[in-house]
Parts: C-alpha cells; sequence; structure tokens
C-alpha cells in the first residue's frame, strides 16, 4: 500500500493510458493528460433551476440551485422523501431534470445518458453484479470502457488493496460479510477515477460501530483522493462528521447549504434546527424595550434577530443552584437526567414549558431527578429563526 | 446402556427409513410403470424387425435405424434426415422468435402497476384456453391464398404471387411461435419480478451501453426465466405434430409427424420406435447445451433446468 498522493497520481496516469486509445473526443483526452502533469484537478457541480415532477403531478424537487465545489465532500441531508435521492439520480444521470441544468467541471452534462457521464454511484444497497466475482465487479467499468485486460487487472488489483480488500478478489459476491460489500463497491466506483463519486446513503445498512469506522474511512479515502463526493443521508451526525459542506433538504427545496458548524449552531429555519435535533425551540414576541417574551419567560438585554422563533442551545445552558437568581435566569425542575460520560444531559420542567440543557463533567457534581435548579440564558447561545 | 442407546439408534433410522420409502414409493411405482418400462419397451421395438403385418419381431436388427438414415428398397433417399434437420432448424427458430417476443413483452409486463399484471399474464394465457387444433385452423384461414395477409406478402415480393403463405416452413414457424409464446412470457416475467433494478442502473452507471446493460445485468439477472422458458417451448416444439401437419401442409413434415406415421398409415412400429428414440437423444443432448450456455452465462453458476 502506497502513500494517498501516490496512489492518486498513479490512477490519474492509468486513466490517461486507459483513456488514450479509445477516446472518441480529443477534448476529453486532452484534459485528461492536463491532469496527468498536475496533481489530479476535481470537478465541481453547479445545479440551476433543476425540477422534477413524477407521474401523478408529485413534486419531488421544486427548484434546486447548489454549487459544489471541486475537491468537497458535500452531502445532502433531509428526511425520507425530501428529494435528496433523486437529486443525486438526476446527477448520475438515472434520472432525468423536467428543467433546469447541470453542470459538472464546466461542462453542460444535462442531456448526456448515465453511462457516457463521468459519474460513479455507490448504490444505497451496493446492487454488487451477483453473478460476477470482486475482481470482476471492481474490473466492469473499466471493461465497459474496452480497457485492456492485463491494464484492468493491474489497477483492480491496486484499487482492491487501496480500499484494503485486496485479499478478497477471488471471493464470489455472496460470501461477503456488509461492510466488505460496501467496500466493493465503492472500489469498483473509484477505479474509474470519476470526476464525481456519488454515494446513496452507503453505510445505512450496516451496524453502529462499523458504521463509525467507515464514516472516518470513507472521509479519510475522500480527502486522499481529492474527488469531488456528493453524499446522500439521513443521519444528521454522520452528515455532520463527514461533510465538508451539507445542505439540509425538504420539500424538494434546499433549506440551507453551509458547514456542519454554520448549520448546527445557526440553522436557517425551524424545520432545519429540528432536523438537527434541536429541541429548545421557542416562539417569540417582542416588546417595546428590546425584550423578547418566550413561553420560558422574558430575555432581555440580547440583540434581537430577525425572525419568529428563537432557538437556545442546550450546551450554552448554565445549571445552577435554586438560589442564584437574576436577569435571563429561569427556575426550573430536573425531569431526567441522562449520563453521557462526557456529559450530563437534563430534561427540565420550565412550568409552562420543557427545556434541555447539557453540562460538561468537570467534576463538579450533579443534580438529581426532581431537584429544583436556576437555568442561566446567555445571549451567545441565541440563534433566531423563521419559520 | 451403550448397547440400548445403539439399538435404539438404529430403531429409529428404520423407522426414518421406513417414512422416507413410503412418502416416495408412489412416485417411484408412477415412474417405472410409465416411464421406465414404456421407454425400454421403445427402446427394445426400435432394435427389432419389422414384420410383414406391421408389428415388430425377432430377430433385433439395426434396420429401423438404417431406415430412418434413408436406407430403404429403392436405395438411399435424404427425405427422413431432412425431416430430422427441419424439425432441429424449426425449433431453433422458432425458439428464438418466441424469446425476442417474449422478453419485451414480460419487461413491460413487470413494469405495470402490480394491480394491473394479472390481467395482463392473463391476456398472454387466454388464447391457449382454446384448442390448438381450432387456433391452427385459424392460422390456415388467415395465411391461405388470396387473404390479405397472403396478397400482401405477395406484393411485396415475399412470395410468388397467387402462392398463399399457407402452407408453408414460414407458417410452421409461425405457429410454433403463436402457440409456446405464453410458456416463454409467464418464466420470464416471474424473473423480471424478482430482478434487482438497482443491479441494471449500477451498469448504465458504470459504463455499459444498452446492448451492454442487457447483456450483464438484465440477462444474469432473467436467466433462469430463459431456461426454464426455453426447455418449456424447445422440448415439444420440437416432437410438435399438430401444427406441421396442418400448417405445414405435408410440405413440411417435423419428427413428430414422421413418427406419428410409423404407428398409423406406413405401419413400420421399429421405424417409429427409432424416431422415437432419436428425438429423445436429441432433447436430452439439448438439455445439455443449454445447460452448458446457461453457466457460461450466468458466470459459472449451475442453472437449474
Amino acid at each position: 500500500m502506497t502513500g494517498g498522493t501516490g496512489m492518486t497520481s498513479e490512477m490519474t496516469r492509468d486513466a490517461v493510458e486507459a483513456a488514450a486509445p479509445q477516446s472518441a473526443s480529443g477534448e476529453t483526452a486532452a484534459r485528461r493528460q492536463e491532469s496527468a502533469r498536475h496533481p489530479r484537478e476535481a470537478s465541481s457541480i453547479s445545479l440551476r433551476g433543476v425540477r422534477k415532477t413524477f407521474g401523478g403531478g408529485v413534486v419531488a424537487l421544486e427548484h434546486v440551485d447548489l454549487e459544489i465545489e471541486a475537491g468537497e465532500f458535500f452531502t445532502l441531508l433531509g428526511p425520507s422523501g425530501c428529494g435528496k435521492t433523486t437529486l443525486l439520480r438526476i446527477l448520475a444521470g438515472l434520472e432525468e431534470a423536467d428543467s433546469g441544468e447541470l453542470l459538472v467541471g464546466g461542462r453542460d452534462i444535462t442531456t448526456i445518458s448515465a453511462h457516457r457521464r463521468s459519474v460513479n454511484t455507490v448504490f444505497q444497497s451496493y446492487a454488487l453484479f451477483p453473478h460476477l466475482n470482486v475482481r470482476e465487479n471492481i474490473a466492469f467499468g473499466l471493461r465497459m470502457r474496452g480497457v485492456e485486460r492485463a491494464e484492468y487487472e493491474r489497477r483492480v488489483e491496486e484499487t482492491a488493496a487501496f480500499i484494503k480488500i485486496g485479499e478478497l478478489t477471488n471471493r464470489p459476491i455472496e460470501q461477503l460479510s456488509g461492510g466488505q460489500r460496501q467496500r466493493v463497491a465503492l472500489a469498483r466506483a473509484l477505479i474509474n477515477e470519476p470526476d464525481v463519486l456519488l454515494l446513496d446513503e452507503p453505510l445505512s445498512a450496516l451496524d453502529a460501530g462499523l458504521r463509525s469506522e467507515l464514516q472516518v474511512e470513507l472521509s479519510q479515502t475522500q480527502q486522499r483522493l481529492g474527488m469531488t463526493f456528493v453524499f446522500v443521508t439521513h443521519d444528521q451526525q454522520e452528515a455532520m462528521v463527514m461533510s465538508d459542506r451539507i445542505a439540509v433538504m425538504n420539500d424538494g427545496r434546499v433549506q440551507q447549504v453551509g458547514s456542519p458548524e454554520e448549520i448546527y449552531e445557526r440553522p436557517a429555519n425551524l424545520f432545519v434546527a429540528r432536523f438537527m435535533g434541536h429541541t429548545n425551540l421557542y416562539s417569540i414576541e417582542r416588546d417595546g424595550e428590546g425584550g423578547l417574551a418566550t413561553e420560558l419567560g422574558r430575555i432581555s438585554g440580547c440583540e434581537p434577530g430577525a425572525g419568529t422563533h428563537v432557538l437556545i442551545r442546550p450546551e450554552t445552558i448554565d445549571v445552577l443552584p435554586p438560589d442564584e437568581t437574576g436577569a435571563n435566569r429561569f427556575s426550573a425542575r430536573v425531569v431526567e437526567r441522562l449520563y453521557r460520560g462526557a456529559f450530563n444531559e437534563y430534561r427540565l420542567d420550565c412550568g409552562a414549558t420543557a427545556i434541555a440543557a447539557i453540562a460538561s463533567n468537570r467534576g463538579q457534581g450533579h443534580y438529581n431527578e426532581g431537584d429544583e435548579v436556576t437555568l442561566a440564558v446567555d445571549c451567545d447561545g441565541l440563534v433566531f429563526l423563521g419559520d | 446402556m451403550h448397547k440400548g442407546r445403539r439399538s435404539r439408534q438404529a430403531q429409529r433410522h428404520w423407522q426414518q427409513a421406513a417414512h422416507m420409502l413410503g412418502t416416495i414409493a408412489p412416485g417411484i411405482v408412477w415412474i417405472v410403470f410409465f416411464l421406465v418400462l414404456p421407454s425400454a419397451y421403445l427402446i427394445s421395438v426400435s432394435f427389432m424387425t419389422n414384420g410383414p403385418y406391421g408389428l415388430p419381431q425377432m430377430p433385433l436388427t439395426l434396420q429401423a435405424f438404417s431406415q430412418l438414415l434413408g436406407f430403404g428398397f429403392l436405395g438411399w433417399s435424404p427425405g427422413n434426415l431432412y425431416t430430422v434437420l427441419r424439425s432441429l432448424w424449426q425449433t431453433l427458430i422458432a425458439t428464438g422468435f418466441v424469446i425476442a417476443l417474449a422478453y419485451p413483452v414480460a419487461y413491460y409486463i413487470s413494469t405495470q402497476p402490480a394491480g394491473r399484471r394479472p390481467l395482463m399474464l392473463l391476456f398472454v394465457v387466454v388464447p391457449s384456453w382454446t384448442n390448438q387444433v381450432i387456433r391452427a385452423f385459424g392460422w390456415m384461414n388467415l395465411l391461405a391464398p388470396d387473404t390479405p395477409l397472403s396478397n400482401l406478402a405477395g406484393a411485396l415480393g415475399l412470395v410468388p404471387d397467387q402462392m398463399g403463405l399457407f402452407p408453408s416452413n414460414f407458417a410452421v414457424v409461425l405457429g410454433l411461435t403463436y402457440n409456446f409464446l405464453p410458456f416463454m412470457v409467464l418464466p420470464l416475467y416471474a424473473a423480471f419480478e424478482k430482478m434487482d433494478p438497482e443491479i441494471v442502473e449500477a451498469a448504465r452507471d458504470l459504463y455499459a451501453t444498452p446492448v451492454g446493460v442487457f447483456r450483464h445485468a438484465v440477462l444474469p439477472q432473467t436467466l433462469p426465466g430463459l431456461m426454464a422458458g426455453t426447455v418449456l417451448v424447445s422440448i415439444p416444439a420440437f416432437g410438435q405434430y399438430v401444427i406441421p401437419q396442418l400448417l405445414g401442409g405435408g410440405k413440411s413434415m417435423m419428427l413428430g409427424n414422421l413418427v406419428a406415421r410409423q404407428f398409423a398409415e406406413a405401419s413400420n412400429w421399429p421405424l417409429g420406435a427409432a424416431g422415437a428414440l432419436i428425438m429423445i437423444l436429441a432433447t436430452l443432448g439439448g438439455l445439455l447445451v443449454l445447460r452448458r450456455l446457461g453457466r457460461r452465462l450466468g458466470g459459472g453458476k449451475e442453472v437449474v433446468l
């Protein structure tokens, strides 16, 4: 196993050799030649006004504009039915958009069919060919493009070693575990050196431990190759761990695009906040003196932002003894304490409403169920949201 | 102690064996009486001499087989060989047509909403509720000289003027194709229903052309249905009697007609038995070829026929 960068340039050079004899368009060959001299140039993606309606008038994508940067790990995050998989399928060419434009690396590929796109997919069910063994599965894309046998066999060995399945290449598919199948599917897509790699919930069928292991591995692989990855998931934790940027989708629209920090700490609207797992959401009414009336009580002295709701991030709330009252402090009763090791998560009852607070464990002791406490809300922990 | 256990074990084995024997005995009896014994009789008849009254008699000879090869009183004639080859050839062509027609039909039905599929499958099967003879007569009327189809074919120069499309080899192949289509559509449909569409998409995603997608993603997944359909179509088609008799008009005899004639008008049982034996051997040979073909197309995996 060579280092990551070595692998990259190696794979790129192979791509040129492979593309050269059967390359119909000189443009493609020239572009690949270009990338052989320099480190691989990843491709950016632009989606402009993409719309998709299915039979029966079901709108899958309302109007999607997205700019995905070259070499980025980009995640489409949303609940099932939000349109994220449809968008991925449009990128792959497996589904055709009703209207809109799709550019990869500056080239318009809206009307190019799937088998002519330099875009490969890791499918949710892996979709490995059951009648072929691991080696034949990985070689499939190269064989379909007419790469010579000696050449593709060498690259299969390389890619298999890179993905750490070198010892499995002669196995039939049905003898592989879920994690191994996932790796084969990844190798089968990566060997083609696509401009963009699409991943459709590739980890959702795996158990928790393997899943978090592969999350790390997958984002490391992406960094080593510098390839543009578009990843689809409904798991916000997974999205935050792996992504450079996330697009949160709902009802066929992009709700917010940003880094994991932006999405989690400054959700753009109520949907994004709820989807990212926030529960401390309260509607607000402004009184004339710069104060905010919430179900929790009056919050004053904070810079009031625009929006109809406020999010109080649980990790910014201080849980204090009951006598330490004051401005922006509210008395509450502990309903439940969940011990998470590194921190305590409290579910509290504030009379009119409920709130969650997270106190990091610095050995200061903790409150128990039924204890009366005072909660101190910090202006920095407030996020103002629209609907 | 030990001995007791062992004898109990032996007793259980006996019980199991007796139970198994009881379960399969009716099947064995059936096969012995209706397959093994008649086949043995058929084989022995084929090696006997044809008597003056058309009944097989001793001594054992290879006379029937040499007759089948065309050696008769008047020297050698290729008629019988032609019949055997024609049977093979027409079976192959008809099976090919059936496959070509059944694939799109089965695929189309499998893509329909689940509620509509039973009705569509019914439409495929309904024609076979009518007797084969009546349907063959129907085709005779459609293809006879001076009918719209024949006139059209004549105008296009496909057949000599005033000649019908019936009787001909074409009419026989058409009749076979029409007759056996449902036997291919049904197993293919079952295979399409089980097909994983994501594997087809994976092939498209991995640069396979439409032909490549069919060859590498659709065909391997529908191979069991194709194999089952091919067996169900080609074996009965090879031995067909009614369709070549009616649509071939005596010009396009198949092996089935040859055999039938020896047992009826020609009164030559040994020759008929030899023909039937050749038919069985050819069928077994065809199954072996099909099996190897299936293994190659299916990536080395055994396809159960």
